[in-house]
């Protein structure tokens, strides 16, 4: 079966975010950037499933700027078998980035559609339920666990007080949550290999979707910090300023 | 304005989110009803008319929705919703699973997360972690918004006397089906609603080592939570996990011992009242972030803290 895998470009998780002094964002200039650490897991999955004989083809997308084929050219040595990129340096928002998956999805038929639960710049968590949604499919999110059986998919889920599992009809769209698995690097001849590997562009009118944010962002400022408190000599001390000073317990 | 908040339930109690959510929903103003999708939801729609706020309380009682399956709940909130201007949920696992399915159906954006309102189309929610803060102004005219729980405190629970409708829609997809779950078995206090959250670490070593942590929590009356590095290292269980994505707490004390202070886990609980760090490394950066610091072996200042609690609780 072909299981699709979308992608993100986003600040690499080790750097340090800065907003802008004028408060229109943060600052991403010169700033390294790399897969969001939830679509390193989806990748990850869909080449488990190629190696379990599972999946017979992996198509690698992503949505983003011209520098984003670096993120699909990584998911191509890390096993995927071609890559799709819809090229815009507009700003794309959850829905919209949905709707152009929904005509990949349409294009391309696979049975499986894995993405990461969120990226770790807006923090959405929205687009993979928006995509099964706008196909009329059903969907797995934060899986930490998927086993494809015939045509149906169980996802273990990670849910508030536990774990929680669902059977999908296939074709599903599932999400992945941190203990899904552990991602592998890529080799340096895979790296090599994954140079010739096939990489169409298509723009989103290609595909019939109007970019159209919803949502506008009127400032980005930083949290309001907090201060260090006072070091305590010893747990007496603490236990007296948690019950004489704080008034806590 | 008309608001829909969708309840938070376990089909036998509400959920004390669900009372943060109406607060939200008052800060954005107007008339509030409540949907209780569940099955066998009679006693939880009994507590949602009691809320302080609520006009109306709509009831789905169906077995399609007995296991908050997002494909069956997305359709009905999609159909219920679309007479509302705006649809509100808690950000838990249920409402980030559904809620984005109903926008999606009903062609709008969605707004994760909120923890403040500025108007009734402008709202305030951490992005990068919470390394940043974005004020959003969202044009369609259904606004579906999920709310963090610990950004608004909670309507009273008692007071109210909403009128109680039961609703005759049965949406199933058909597209999914519930197999069976694993939840933790606790006397404990919700984590997410904890007045005092004592959590673990890579420091604790090993999952053994928790039920020290156990002791002073069952003393304290306090939920018992952990970083991401010791889920990670099979310590405890991944509902314990307190962070950017894990769960966010916002207790009157949060006490944090031998974890280090990773930016992922500071987003999860930089907005409790009172911070204490336990931890022998004096660099670590969660003594930035402390109220009260204590730089010691926690395998001593454990045992230590239950004793002297004994003493005073």
């Amino acid at each position: 079966m072909k299981v699709l895998v979308a992608v993100k470009r986003v600040i690499d998780y080790n750097v340090k975010v800065r907003v802008k002094p004028d408060n229109t964002g943060v600052d991403l200039a010169n700033v390294k950037m790399a897969m969001n650490p939830f679509c390193e897991i989806a990748v990850e999955e869909a080449v488990r499933l190629k190696e379990k004989g599972v999946a017979s083809e992996i198509v690698v997308v992503s949505i983003g700027p011209k520098a984003a084929q670096e993120q699909i050219r990584t998911a191509l040595a890390l096993g995927a078998d071609r890559g799709i990129h819809i090229e815009t340096d507009e700003e794309v928002q959850s829905l919209e980035a949905a709707k152009l998956l929904k005509a990949v999805v349409e294009k391309e038929e696979p049975k499986l559609v894995i993405l990461g639960k969120q990226s770790i710049d807006s923090d959405n968590n929205q687009t993979g339920q928006m995509l099964a949604a706008l196909t009329g499919m059903g969907q797995g999110t934060f899986a930490s666990e998927v086993v494809v059986d015939g045509e149906k998919v169980n996802v273990t889920r990670e849910v508030d007080g536990g774990l929680m599992t669902v059977a999908l009809n296939l074709p599903a769209v599932v999400t992945t949550d941190l203990r899904l698995n552990e991602p592998r690097y890529a080799s340096l001849p895979n790296i090599m290999k994954a140079k010739k590997k096939p990489l169409d562009a298509v723009s989103p009118a290609d595909l019939g979707v109007e970019i159209a944010p919803r949502l506008s962002t009127l400032k980005v400022e930083a949290p309001a910090a907090r201060q260090a408190g006072i070091k305590v000599a010893d747990v007496a001390e603490l236990v007296d300023k948690l019950k004489n000073e704080a008034k806590v317990i | 304005m008309s608001i829909l908040v969708i309840a938070e339930h376990d089909n036998s109690s509400l959920k004390q989110a669900t009372l943060n959510v109406v607060a939200a929903a008052k800060a954005i103003g107007g008339d509030i009803d409540v949907l209780v999708a569940g099955e066998n939801v009679g006693a939880v729609a009994e507590a949602a008319a009691k809320a302080e706020g609520v006009n109306k309380v709509l009831v789905a009682d169906n077995a399609a929705y007995g296991h908050f399956l997002a494909e069956n709940l997305g359709e009905l909130v999609a159909e219920v919703g679309k007479g509302y201007s705006h649809i509100l949920a808690a950000a838990g696992t249920t409402g980030k699973d559904f809620m984005p399915r109903v926008a999606a159906l009903l062609d709008v954006a969605q707004v994760s997360d909120i923890v403040r309102v500025e108007s009734d189309d402008t709202f305030v929610r951490p992005i990068y972690a919470g390394n940043a803060i974005a004020t959003v102004k969202a044009s369609d005219a259904i606004k579906v918004i999920t709310v963090r729980p610990t950004g608004f405190d909670p309507v009273a629970a008692e007071g109210g006397s909403a009128s109680v409708e039961q609703l005759d829609v049965v949406k199933d997809a058909g597209l999914s089906s519930f197999v069976g779950e694993e939840k933790a078995q606790s006397d404990r206090p919700d984590l997410a609603s904890a007045g005092i959250v004592i959590s673990g670490g890579r420091g604790m070593q090993n999952g053994d080592n928790f039920k020290m942590l156990e002791q002073v929590a069952d003393l304290m009356g306090a939920a018992v939570g952990a970083s991401r590095a010791a889920v990670d290292a099979g310590f405890v269980p991944n509902d314990m996990q307190v962070g950017q994505t894990g769960k966010i707490v916002a207790p009157q004390l949060y006490i944090a011992v031998g974890i280090s202070g990773a930016i992922q886990h500071l987003a999860g609980m930089s907005d409790s009242k009172v911070i204490v760090a336990i931890n022998k490394d004096e660099e670590a950066p969660i003594f930035q972030v402390a109220d009260y610091g204590l730089v010691a072996d926690l395998f001593e200042a454990v045992p230590q803290l239950e004793e002297e609690l004994k003493k005073v609780l």
